[in-house]
């Protein structure tokens, strides 16, 4: 008895196969044109007023003068406050949640707080920040309270990918190290934050590159978008940064300052893929060693 | 001269004379195992090394072990055998408290190592841990290289002279047989290793600690016949220096490599005695269908 005089039931199993890989192949070519016509539409509009000029100056009244240089700064100066910030916060915290904590009704507590935290809008944040940091710290509109408004975004998604990088370290790595006489301490020193190393930094650059992006929080701080010095003390001085100065020129009326907005999109852009980029190098750098 | 000998004779009996380049594996002749292996008065007049005493084990509201008593004397091999599940790992990993790492277990009854009650408050299971090694079923080197790996143990442990690591690394290496094949190549990554060498610098790597004890969980079922017997004759030279005790699903194995063999089924020790005699002469029905493979 053959197979195949019993299939007569399933003639169109072939056809629905290859229906379903172009539905699943259309669905990815979509995106990927929706992508490029988006770049496109950005770079064609804004590249008349990309320069070495228009990175260097400060914002002006005037759509010809009007530069980004405040912004890209306060940008820059933001993430690498909220990365000294959150990663301590996140990576410890995760850590602390993975191997520390015993299992518990407060540790679920916890962990689904976490997850959920990493689904409130930013918006909500920044009124958080703005009660918090602004006013009962008396931080002001400085880059030390939007650095820790961000902070506050961008941790429970640290928190995540950290706690998601030390699970993936096998089980097996934690019994060795125990076994041969290692303390929890040493264990996650000198075991599992290396082994998980790549996947926390990827998880942490990818938070810092959605904070890179984030207009909302600091909207609701108060930050400014017209500042024409750069910042000296960051707990006092007024900051403004990419997404704000972007969403500041699209409100304008005049049509120049919609071109110095797309222009400053593909600033935005260019540093948001070098830090995708440099995720991926310090992926592959660190994890060249490690497979189990 | 018997015919046996005539057609082994021109296989090397023992590799330390001879070059040990080529072959991980050493092989000892049917005899000198038959002449290693101690008889049950042999076994009674070593010291207790551990002893345990009625030993309940449960996994939440899961009993695991039931009373288990058995004593494991000093310089000689213990192997566990019995179906799976029936708690021998579950029992092996007590000895050192592995089993603490996992949530909700509950240990009761008395397990003395020289002695001395190891779950007895205020041990330090660090240090019963180092004293009590342990290798796994499946070989688990550190994605380090090969020095870093057996240097692991007495680092953690506060050794910091290089020329005092160096020297642990060797002579561990070279307990374990491997040190003629890695010597050349200390700070190669260990993942690079054939499975038998890795389990081999699993072994080397725990008795860098310097332990009385060596727990073996199953060390030689995911390796090839040829490893595996490289591994056993390890664990038959590592007895005169240390105390072993060996889960293994593999009857032959046991037969081989165990002075004292214990049966554990649906977690209870069923029948335990020197392992010339209990696979010859079990006591107990359910030995003796285990080990003629009636079950299990």
């Amino acid at each position: 008895m053959r197979l195949s005089e019993h299939t007569q039931g399933r003639p169109y199993a072939k056809h629905a196969s290859r229906i379903f890989t172009l539905l699943c192949g259309g669905a990815t070519w979509l995106c990927v044109f929706i992508l490029l016509l988006l770049l496109w539409n950005v770079f064609s509009f804004g590249w008349n007023s990309l320069s070495w000029d228009f990175i260097n100056s400060y914002p002006s009244r005037f759509a010809e003068k009007a530069g980004i240089k405040s912004a890209l700064v306060g940008s820059l100066y933001l993430i690498a406050l909220t990365a000294l910030f959150s990663v301590p916060i996140g990576v410890g915290t995760a850590i602390y949640l993975e191997e520390y904590a015993p299992a518990s009704r407060w540790r679920t507590l916890v962990q689904i707080n976490i997850a959920n935290l990493a689904g409130v809008p930013s918006i909500v944040y920044g009124i958080l920040g703005l009660g918090l940091f602004v006013r009962a710290m008396q931080l002001n509109r400085s880059l030390i309270a939007g650095a820790l408004t961000l902070t506050l975004v961008v941790l429970p998604i640290v928190i995540l990918a950290a706690q998601e990088s030390l699970r993936a370290v096998p089980g097996s790595i934690r019994q060795a190290s125990y076994a041969l006489g290692a303390t929890r301490w040493q264990t996650v020193w000198q075991q599992l934050l290396p082994a998980a190393l790549p996947g926390i930094m990827t998880g942490v650059i990818l938070a810092l590159s959605r904070a890179l992006g984030e207009a909302a929080p600091l909207v609701a701080i108060g930050a400014a978008t017209y500042v024409r010095f750069l910042p000296e003390n960051i707990f006092k001085d007024e900051f403004s940064a990419l997404p704000l100065q972007i969403f500041n020129w699209t409100d304008q009326p005049q049509k120049g300052f919609h071109e110095v907005a797309a222009a400053g999109i593909v600033v935005l852009l260019a540093v948001l893929i070098g830090m995708n980029a440099m995720a991926v190098i310090l992926r592959y750098r660190f994890s060249k060693n490690k497979r189990w | 001269m018997s015919l046996t000998e005539l057609a082994l004779g021109d296989r090397p009996t023992s590799m330390t004379e001879t070059s040990s380049q080529e072959i991980p594996l050493r092989v000892s002749s049917a005899k000198t195992r038959k002449k290693n292996l101690r008889s049950a008065a042999e076994i009674a007049v070593r010291a207790k090394k551990v002893e345990t005493r009625n030993i309940d084990f449960f996994y939440g509201s899961n009993q695991a072990l039931h009373g288990i008593s058995l004593d494991i004397h000093e310089h000689c091999v213990t192997a566990l055998i019995g179906p799976s599940g029936c708690g021998k790992s579950t029992f092996l990993r007590c000895l050192n408290r592995m089993n603490d790492m996992i949530d909700e277990t509950v240990v009761r009854g008395d397990i003395l190592l020289d002695g001395v009650d190891i779950y007895q408050r205020g041990t330090d299971v660090v240090e019963l841990r180092k004293r009590v090694g342990m290798v796994f079923q499946k070989s688990n080197p550190f994605p380090k290289s090969i020095f870093e790996n057996v240097a692991y143990g007495p680092r953690v442990a506060g050794v910091r002279k290089r020329g005092v690591l160096d020297e642990i690394v060797e002579k561990s290496l070279r307990q374990a047989a491997l040190w003629d094949e890695v010597s050349h190549r200390l700070n190669d990554s260990a993942l690079n290793l054939s499975g038998g060498q890795q389990q081999r610098l699993c072994i080397a790597r725990a008795l860098a600690t310097g332990p009385d004890v060596l727990l073996m969980d199953e060390p030689a079922s995911a390796l090839d016949p040829k490893s595996t017997a490289a591994v056993e004759d390890l664990i038959f030279e590592l007895k005169d220096t240390y105390t072993i005790v060996i889960v293994t699903h593999n009857m032959q194995q046991a037969a081989r490599v165990s002075d004292q063999t214990a049966f554990f089924y649906e977690g209870r020790l069923i029948e335990v005695g020197a392992t010339n005699e209990l696979f010859t002469r079990p006591k107990e029905k359910q030995t003796e269908d285990y080990i003629t493979g009636r079950f299990g």
